[in-house]
């Protein structure tokens, strides 16, 4: 693949070139090249095992790749650690709810505005002190309908609030790239309309790239759509291009024709 | 805490109220001088109770906030400890300076740890912290020179409070002073807890996973509070061998670290007195269950631990937590 | 009239608090045959692990035999008759070939011998163990192993999955024979609709946790339109209730 120009790259948002990564001999990522503006939301789509997960876990830092780079704006992100990465804005959620069980929305919440403010390594003065992040936190819950029952311990909340409060999180950290792992995982069709409104209300600074397999979800939030298969990028395009597409139907209809 | 409107709420004062003083608190706190009035003649007992107690303490720290199990935190213990005996014997005897350098050198040796400490989880995390206690049991058995070895620290000679008030076999200097200490210790450290620092640790014991993506540097946050535990392990271990001018390889043993262990499991990790709570009931029990028949002591330790760990696995604190919350729900 | 062996009514399911599967009512009966289709993450491979007893049910039944077994652990469901061929197989490393077939066999008709028959390849391989074996070998190995336990009821999840195309033949080849000739009852998940649908009676297709098609294999097999939509990229024609 050629490589792309640096004035190109810092007009993206995120972009990987040539990444790799192998178990042995198990490929679960080649040569996948993305390459992603501002303000976008592009869709990651593909059959189970097809290393759509993986590959957040290689741009987001918690796995290495083998071969490649990574480029967040202009900044070469390809050794930085995880946590290093957030701060620059590569945020990410999980298909499988990471919270805190025992802290309820409110103490959350406010440890990612903590954390992002760079004061959560303060232990000489009491929480209240810091009123302005807190006040931060409970804007973020406002914003996803959470702030009633921010008291109550995450491991209590209805399912369908730990999903929001998983978005929650990841809101708090400031995100300028966030990376959505199947957001509506475990929410059936007709309660997901909060969660829905959630990711429409997405601020437009923010470029979005989720994985999901609801095709609703897709067609309705995607400007674009990249399809992955066996770890490689099969092919990517507006979704009525995916829609015809011959290659994307095979894999997803299983074969010969008719 | 029941929220009544979404418009009264207020963020910053439920969070305040959160880390407001309890009733019971104080009244925790006014029974620890009920000692001096009602037992007077065991003032010495009460004091090694307010050290152990500081030591859990250290331990809940890391373990009851940071999720980190550790089996070897008697290093710390037993550093504090013959760093201030040493001194001693070359006459730098005074309790306050002894105050100052041993946990100095306790918070040194944790601060080294940290960096490999903080690498690990789970059941090498384990292993490794025993392995270091071990190291240093041998150590310092091995150099018989400075620590007197098996024989313990002989010379110790610890000077008088404020030049006046002698730790004597009486024990009220020793427990006005043990008890002192750990109140101040125990102020510091609810103050830690209640900060932003306090909630980033329950973040890492919470979900480890979690914390780096939302930015969190686990391991910074990780070497620091393991660091702060080791200086406050260092203070009960000094205190120690201040009270009792005796310093020997048992405040090292693996035995020793255990036991804290066992007394944070039994009071409640992770709520501040958990570690007050179970001091006092171990030691209590220890010392009744010695004079009624010494010999079956392990025995009912062990029964105590496998039944609180299977009916309150949240210690005792937790279940009276579990309790009271109950209570809560039945009456409104 | 043929007994239903397995009937599902209005059953919501799923892992911890996340539903997945929900308001799923279906029946299969003796002989019968099901496949089950959708696009990844709708919940196939959760439907059969919920026939099987490992996840959690917030509402609904599973009735086997017209006895609801919905409570039941999943060791007891298996001796009552349900043969579970997981989709990563599962085979037992150190455990050589014949020994993954005979470590939980019961009697019936199929025993060692007609299960070499259906397989020649496993005949020849009876003595490797488990994990020097290809990936067709261990699907092989695996749907061989839990016929050898007799079941009444076949539940097979994505067996044609990564292997190659003439492996995928011979495979589909032998369920064929089991599944049409032996009359094997049989609930199959795949991907790869169309290849399935050749021998299966009834076919339901799942989106988002809920059948959105049941009807015959057969009409569905001649329906390439309804196929590409509810299995393809496709946008939904049907209006949902998302915020604009």
């Amino acid at each position: 693949m050629s490589t792309v120009s640096s004035a190109v790259l810092s007009s993206l948002a995120l972009s990987t070139q040539g990444l790799d990564k192998r178990f042995g001999s198990l490929v679960v990522a080649s040569d996948i090249n993305l390459a992603i503006p501002h303000g976008v939301r592009y869709a990651l789509i593909g059959p189970n095992g097809a290393g759509k997960t993986t590959l957040i876990n290689l741009i987001t830092g918690m796995l290495r790749p083998d071969a490649g780079r990574i480029v967040l704006g202009d900044t070469d992100i390809t050794t930085f650690k995880p946590d290093a990465r957030v701060k620059r804005g590569l945020v990410r959620t999980f298909q499988i709810n990471q919270l805190f069980p025992h802290l309820n929305a409110l103490e959350a919440v406010t440890l990612a505005v903590c954390e992002r403010r760079g004061v959560a390594g303060e232990w000489w003065k009491p929480l209240p002190a810091y009123g302005e992040a807190v006040d931060e936190a409970y804007a973020i819950l406002k914003s996803l309908a959470l702030a009633t029952d921010c008291y109550r311990l995450t491991r209590e909340l209805a399912y369908g609030q730990q999903r929001l409060l998983e978005i929650a999180l990841a809101l708090a950290t400031r995100p300028k790239v966030l990376l959505l792992d199947e957001p509506a995982a475990g929410v059936p069709r007709g309660e997901g309309a909060e969660l829905f409104s959630a990711i429409a209300g997405l601020s437009k600074d923010i470029t979005v790239l989720f994985i999901e397999h609801d095709m609703d979800i897709v067609f309705r939030f995607a400007s674009r759509i990249i399809v992955m298969v066996g770890g490689r990028i099969l092919v990517e395009g507006t979704p009525q291009e995916i829609a015809a597409d011959a290659r994307v139907r095979e894999v997803y209809l299983g074969g010969d024709a008719p | 805490m029941a929220v009544s409107s979404s418009a009264a709420f207020d963020p910053n004062l439920y969070l305040q109220a959160q880390t407001r003083w309890q009733p019971i608190e104080y009244a925790f706190w006014a029974a620890t001088l009920l000692p001096f009035l009602l037992f007077p003649h065991h003032l010495v007992l009460a004091s090694q109770i307010a050290i152990t107690a500081l030591f859990a303490l250290s331990l809940d720290l890391i373990l009851g906030y940071a999720g980190i199990v550790s089996l070897g935190h008697a290093a710390f213990f037993g550093l504090g400890a013959y760093t201030a005996g040493i001194m001693s014997k070359y006459g730098w005897g005074d309790p306050f300076v002894g105050l100052l350098v041993g946990p100095a050198v306790a918070g040194l040796a944790g601060y080294a740890t940290s960096f490999i400490i903080s690498r690990f989880r789970h059941l090498p995390l384990i292993m490794i912290t025993m392995g270091l206690g071990f190291l240093l049991l041998e150590a310092a058995n091995s150099a018989e020179w400075l620590t007197g070895g098996s024989d313990g620290l002989q010379g110790v000679r610890i000077g008088p409070l404020f030049g006046r008030l002698r730790f004597d076999l009486w024990g009220y200097t020793s427990y006005a002073y043990s008890l002192c200490v750990l109140f101040l210790v125990f102020l510091v450290t609810r103050r830690l807890i209640n900060s932003p620092f306090g909630l980033a640790l329950r973040g890492i014991r919470e979900n480890p996973v979690r914390m780096p993506a939302i930015g969190a540097p686990s391991r910074s946050h990780i070497r620091t509070i393991y660091t702060i535990s080791a200086i406050v392990a260092g203070i009960a271990g000094t205190v120690l061998a201040q009270t009792t001018s005796t310093v020997s390889l048992g405040v090292l043993d693996f035995q020793r670290s255990a036991e804290v262990v066992i007394i944070l499991v039994l009071g409640g990790a992770g709520r501040l007195y958990g570690g007050l709570v179970g001091a006092i009931i171990f030691m209590v029990a220890r010392d009744q269950f010695s004079g009624i028949a010494p010999q079956y002591w392990y025995f009912w330790i062990g029964a105590l631990l496998v039944s609180v760990v299977m009916l309150l696995p949240n210690g005792i604190l937790g279940g009276l937590a579990r309790l009271t919350s109950s209570w809560r729900d039945k009456a409104s | 009239m043929s007994e239903v062996l397995l009937a599902l009514k209005a059953l919501r399911a799923g892992y911890g608090e996340a539903v997945v599967l929900d308001d799923i009512s279906l029946d299969v009966p003796e002989r019968g045959s099901l496949a089950v289709l959708g696009r990844n993450g709708v919940g196939k491979s959760t439907l059969l692990l919920s026939i099987m007893g490992y996840t959690e049910v917030s509402r609904g039944q599973v009735l086997w035999r017209g006895q609801d077994v919905t409570r039941l652990e999943p060791h007891r469901r298996a001796r009552r008759g349900i043969g579970w061929v997981a989709q990563e197989r599962e085979i037992f490393p150190s455990l050589t070939v014949e020994e993954n077939l005979t470590v939980a066999s019961r009697p019936g008709r199929w025993d060692l011998q007609a299960v070499y028959g259906l397989f020649p390849r496993l005949a020849e391989r009876r003595a490797n163990m488990g994990n020097q074996l290809s990936g067709g070998e261990q699907q092989m190995l695996a749907i061989a192993r839990t016929l050898m336990t007799n079941p009444a009821l076949l539940l097979l999840d994505e067996p044609l999955e990564g292997l190659a195309p003439i492996i995928v033949d011979e495979l589909l080849g032998v369920l064929g024979n089991v599944i049409r000739k032996e009359g094997m009852a049989a609930i199959v998940v795949e991907q790869k609709a169309r290849k399935i649908l050749g021998f299966t009676d009834r076919a339901i297709i799942l989106d988002r946790g809920r059948i959105v098609f049941a009807g015959d294999s057969a009409v569905l097999a001649n329906d390439p339109e309804r196929l590409e939509a509810h299995l393809g990229v496709a946008e939904q024609k049907t209006p949902a209730a998302l915020p604009h």
